[in-house]
């Protein structure tokens, strides 16, 4: 027969139209009847899509602040202060090779009076010109104006002290400066990017309502700590493609005779330090966390897609038999993830979009970050649908292959009984042991081992993401333990504007309500060993001291010896050196010793870049007699308050810190961050295991319907025929935990080594109650998913599964 | 759910043993959105203690809707269908809920499918253990399959096993619990004819040794002369009832 060419065309694509629009109604009346299975799948995409949109979004926004900020601020690359020295030095430091820029400033700590607080307050006080801008390391107003020349008492306090203390301009607030009450009027509020995170000395958190800082007039600063005409802090710009190294070598010598304690490049600034670390963290978990939930999505569309197929044969023969040709069945089943991807995708973004706007709010409060604004990027969108889409096909490609394969007759034949023989299991003797329904659970699992594996690992990853969730709340319990039960035994730390004599300590002890002083010594130094070096502070210590002591990283006691250093394990690593070395110690105060001290022990603590010495040793090396930096204080509770204004008001007094505030505040926040973290977590953790669970269960309902109806035409009650269905999934699930748990376990274990800086370790300390919670979280979840089924089994119709023929 | 011992039925041939399930006006309809449709028109049946029992028809005649109401499948929507337990009991099963239907299926009643529908994941011995697990005073699993000819097969799984030792299985599991009435839907359905006159005979012969009473759904008329009694069922009604003088050898049915 011939026919024209054009209207055979123009009719097979009609055909194909109408063949689409007929496949489409089966495929959505399809995706109606597995609309649990498909919305599982698809809260599994969302999740993995939600959290690349949060995560990574979150990141690049703050990123991008980041950048913008340190541009707007013109935020330094080298950064030094020194005890004192005359500012014409300063013309020297811009003629260092590789600085463009350098300035100036005087800063100093002060404690500060606050109405309404029991606990003293500090204020780091900076100046700024008052005739134009810093040139470097400017603020960002936020509120009120900057400080006029001739107007020596105005001040401009940081953001979040003002919110903190409910201070704005026009207010006044009354500042101990130089062992001098001064009332100071506030003219504006401003961010800087010096502070984004600001930790008091000696604080582990940000204490906003304790602690602020406060930008003066260089006329009015300098005067009030015997600074005119000279400085106390200095920074540079480099020049592109400078040496920074030099640059540092070349600002400590030039400083060394001015007192200088050592130049840093920008990463070792700590408020940059901070948000870097956390910019870090944020990367990894935004590449991390959503590649688990995709590897889940694609597994969970594999097995759904698989066996959705298999329970098709004949529809897929009839099909092929009526004419359609392979990829038009492919692109139909295929259609099933596409659904599911996309329904997935809609939500995580929408959702995505939501949490992130929650998430940079979250950074607002810890970092003062202008500009910060959740943005969704387009492309971040594009690569996450992408890598979904890829993810949805892997998955259902193999399946679909499978069913395009088959040729129509015998497609169209059952399917002959599955083929089981008993496992390795019962070949050792166990099927023995087992009822009937214990035998056909085990049988079935070995049948499909892989898929059984996988599933477990599926379940596995929704135990892991909480043990990791929860474990961080484990450690910093652990580090709060170790830090203030512990290490800071003490009611009061004092610490002394000046190092005083020895004899303050009788001072202190003659106070009300003091019943205990041991003292310390704060001595800056550079510690060198072959080339490596590094500035810290030694920490002098009382010989026997009990409110303060060394403690290694498992929560032991490290004995202090009576002479050497003892580093902690960090800065050892730094250095290069081990238990005996000889290091060289520049002491960058006082007489500015150099002298050689041997390593006493090297401790593995957890916070900071330590060293510790015997007070009297470190005497020795500062050529010093008696001089300390302040005191620990134990003191009777019903004297607490008045010490502390007593203290706050000495003269001499830099700072008093109470470590038991500090602490209830770290665990307020704490608390906070619990419940949030723990709300995300379960949500994503359950949608792992009901996507598994729920699935693996309902797709063994819709396989092995017919042998579960007839077990209850039988005579098997429900709830014995739920046994045998769900019986596998509880296998699964119990495999799963342990698994879950060694999984988590080591993605712990990473997650530590990702989070280590220089002056924090997370202690990996994993309890038995966050094993447990995640546990019972994931067998809950499970159950949940099971019971969903179960009721589906229950009303399975007898009759009609008899009759009819899959 | 006891009732007084129900009133002897009006006579039968065969009917000198006791009545063990008796129907009377049983209805059954189904509702299809506006269209009802009467699968069981107001039928009477009585099953004795160890007949035989044939219901003839073609699909859609009612038959198996009568077998599932009868085995506790299925309810009717009228009519009420008493059982008469081993000890005399008696057990109104026209008003029973989900779990006395499943406790009536349990202890008195085997089904034997058209599609076997034995468990793939057990072997022989265990797809009949499965049923002599729970009931009460089962056979050996062993002597099950004895009786229906799989002793040496015992121990493969129903992929090893041809449709009529898969069949056999199935009445093996069926019978291992000594039910009281064993239904059987078209069981020769799925066979050729040489298999299906095995799996007839295997059943023919359960019945004589046993004393089962047995109902067996089919569409082959040849089958009939093998009953006790032939029921003929078309439209939901039973058009006939015959009683056979002489049961027919299976051997010599023809299909």
């Amino acid at each position: 027969m011939v026919e024209n060419p054009g209207v055979s065309s123009l009719a097979a694509s009609l055909d194909a139209r109408l063949s689409w629009s007929s496949l489409s109604r089966k495929l959505l009346r399809e995706c109606w009847h597995l609309k649990g299975q498909l919305l599982s799948i698809a809260l599994v995409v969302a999740t993995g899509i939600m959290t690349v949109v949060t995560m990574r979004g979150s990141y690049e926004a703050l990123v991008d602040a980041q950048q913008r900020y340190y541009n707007e601020t013109r935020f330094a690359d080298v950064w030094t202060s020194l005890r004192r020295a005359p500012e014409s030095l300063r013309e020297q430091i811009e003629a260092i090779p590789g600085v463009t820029l350098a300035d100036t400033r005087v800063s100093f700590l002060a404690t500060l009076d606050l109405e309404g607080l029991d606990a003293p307050a500090q204020g780091r006080f900076v100046s700024i010109p008052e005739n134009g801008r810093p040139v470097l390391n400017d603020i960002l107003l936020t509120q009120g104006r900057y400080v006029e020349a001739g107007a020596p008492d105005e001040v401009i306090i940081s953001e979040n002290f003002a919110l903190a203390r409910g201070l704005s301009p026009g207010d006044s607030l009354r500042a101990i400066i130089n062992g001098r009450a001064r009332e100071l009027e506030i003219v504006g509020v401003a961010i800087s990017p010096e502070h984004t995170y600001s930790v008091p000395p000696g604080s582990l958190i940000p204490e906003d309502d304790r602690y602020g800082v406060l930008w003066m007039g260089r006329r009015a600063l300098g005067p009030a700590y015997d600074m005119e005409g000279a400085f106390n802090e200095a920074f540079v710009k480099l020049s592109p493609g400078a040496n920074e190294l030099a640059v540092i070598a070349s600002l400590n010598t030039l400083l060394t005779p001015y007192g200088g304690f050592g130049a840093y490049a920008r990463r070792d600034q700590s408020s940059h330090l901070m948000l870097q670390g956390e910019l870090d963290q944020n990367r990894a978990m935004g590449t991390v966390i959503p590649a688990i939930f995709l590897a889940v999505a694609v597994f969970l569309l594999h097995l759904v897609l698989g066996r959705l197929i298999t329970t098709q044969r004949g529809e897929i023969a009839v099909l092929k038999a009526f004419g359609y040709r392979d990829w038009e069945v492919g692109r139909h089943f295929l259609m099933f993830a596409v659904v599911a991807m996309l329904f997935g995708a809609l939500i995580g973004t929408v959702g995505g979009l939501l949490l992130g706007d929650a998430y940079i709010g979250v950074y607002r409060q810890y970092f003062d970050l202008p500009n910060l604004e959740y943005r969704l990027s387009p492309l971040l969108l594009g690569i996450a649908l992408l890598v979904s889409l890829a993810g949805a096909f892997s998955g259902a490609l193999s399946a679909v292959r499978k069913a395009v394969r088959l040729p129509p007759a015998e497609a169209m034949r059952p399917e002959p009984p599955a083929r089981f023989t008993p496992g390795a299991l019962e070949r050792l003797g166990i099927g023995r042991l087992l009822p009937s329904s214990g035998r056909m659970i085990l049988r079935n699992l070995e049948r499909k081992p892989l898929q059984a594996l996988f599933s477990s690992l599926g379940v596995a990853f929704s135990v892991a993401i909480l043990v990791v969730g929860l474990f961080m709340f484990d450690s910093i319990s652990y580090l709060l333990e170790v830090q203030f039960r512990q290490t800071q035994r003490e009611d009061l730390t004092v610490s002394f504007l000046q190092n005083l004599p020895g004899a303050a300590r009788h001072d202190l002890a003659r106070l009300d309500g003091v019943t205990r002083v041991e003292t310390y010594r704060m001595a800056p130094a550079r510690l060198r060993f072959e080339h490596w070096s590094r500035e810290t502070v030694i920490q002098g210590m009382e010989e026997d001291g009990q409110l303060r002591r060394i403690i290694t990283a498992d929560g032991g006691v490290q004995p202090l010896p009576a002479d050497g250093l003892v580093l902690s394990l960090v800065l050892a690593q730094r250095l290069r050196v081990k238990v005996g070395d000889t290091l060289t110690v520049e002491m960058l105060e006082g007489r500015r010793q150099t002298t050689s001290v041997q390593i006493a022990g090297i401790v593995d603590d957890l916070l900071g870049v330590s060293a510790y010495m015997n007070m009297q040793a470190l005497q020795r090396l500062t050529g010093e007699v008696d001089v300390i930096s302040g005191a620990y204080l134990s003191v009777e509770e019903s004297e607490r308050s008045n010490l502390y204004s007593e203290l706050k008001l000495a003269p001499a007094v830099a700072g008093v810190v109470s470590p038991a505030s500090m602490l209830a505040s770290f665990e307020e926040q704490l608390a906070q961050n619990i419940y949030i973290s723990v709300g995300f977590l379960v949500g994503f953790a359950s949608v792992i295991a009901v996507g598994v669970i729920y699935n693996g269960a309902r797709i063994g309902l819709s396989e092995r319907g017919r042998e579960l109806a007839s077990l209850r035409v039988m005579g098997f009650r429900r709830g014995e025929v739920a046994v045998l269905l769900l019986g596998e999934q509880a296998v699964i699930t119990l495999l799963a935990i342990p698994l879950g748990w060694i999984i988590g376990y080591f993605m712990g274990l990473l997650m530590v080594q990702a989070l280590q800086t220089d002056t924090f370790r997370v202690p990996f300390v994993i309890s038995p109650r966050t094993y447990m919670l995640a546990a019972m979280i994931t067998l809950l979840a499970a159950a949940g998913s099971a019971l969903a089924v179960r009721r589906r089994l229950d009303a399975i119709d007898l009759v009609s599964i008899l009759k009819t023929r899959e | 759910m006891v009732l007084s011992h129900p009133q002897p039925l009006t006579r039968d041939t065969v009917a000198e043993s006791p009545v063990v399930l008796r129907a009377r006006g049983l209805s059954k309809v189904y509702s299809m959105g506006e269209v009802s449709v009467h699968a069981l028109k107001d039928v009477d049946l009585a099953l004795h203690q160890g007949e035989l029992l044939v219901l003839l028809g073609a699909s859609g005649s009612g038959k198996s809707t009568l077998l599932n109401i009868l085995g506790g499948l299925d309810v009717a929507t009228s009519g009420g269908l008493w059982f008469t337990g081993p000890g005399g009991e008696e057990h109104d099963l026209s008003h029973a809920n989900q779990a006395e239907l499943t406790m009536y299926r349990r202890e008195h009643v085997g089904f034997v499918f058209q599609f076997y529908n034995l468990i793939p994941s057990l072997t022989a011995r265990e797809n009949v253990a499965l049923v002599t697990d729970i009931a009460r005073s089962p056979m050996r699993p062993e002597d099950a399959l004895e009786l229906v000819g799989l002793g040496p097969r015992m121990d493969h799984f129903p992929a090893q096993l041809s449709g009529g030792e898969q069949q056999r299985v199935a009445i093996a599991r069926a019978i291992a619990k000594r039910p009281h009435i064993l239904l059987c839907d078209e069981p020769t359905g799925a066979l050729d004819a040489a298999t299906g006159r095995l799996v007839l005979s295997v059943l023919e012969r359960v019945n004589r040794e046993t004393g089962t009473s047995m109902a067996i759904i089919t569409h082959n008329a040849a089958i009939g002369s093998m009953g006790d009694t032939v029921v003929h069922m078309s439209s939901g009604e039973i058009v006939t009832r015959e009683h056979n003088a002489q049961r027919a050898n299976v051997e010599a049915v023809q299909w």
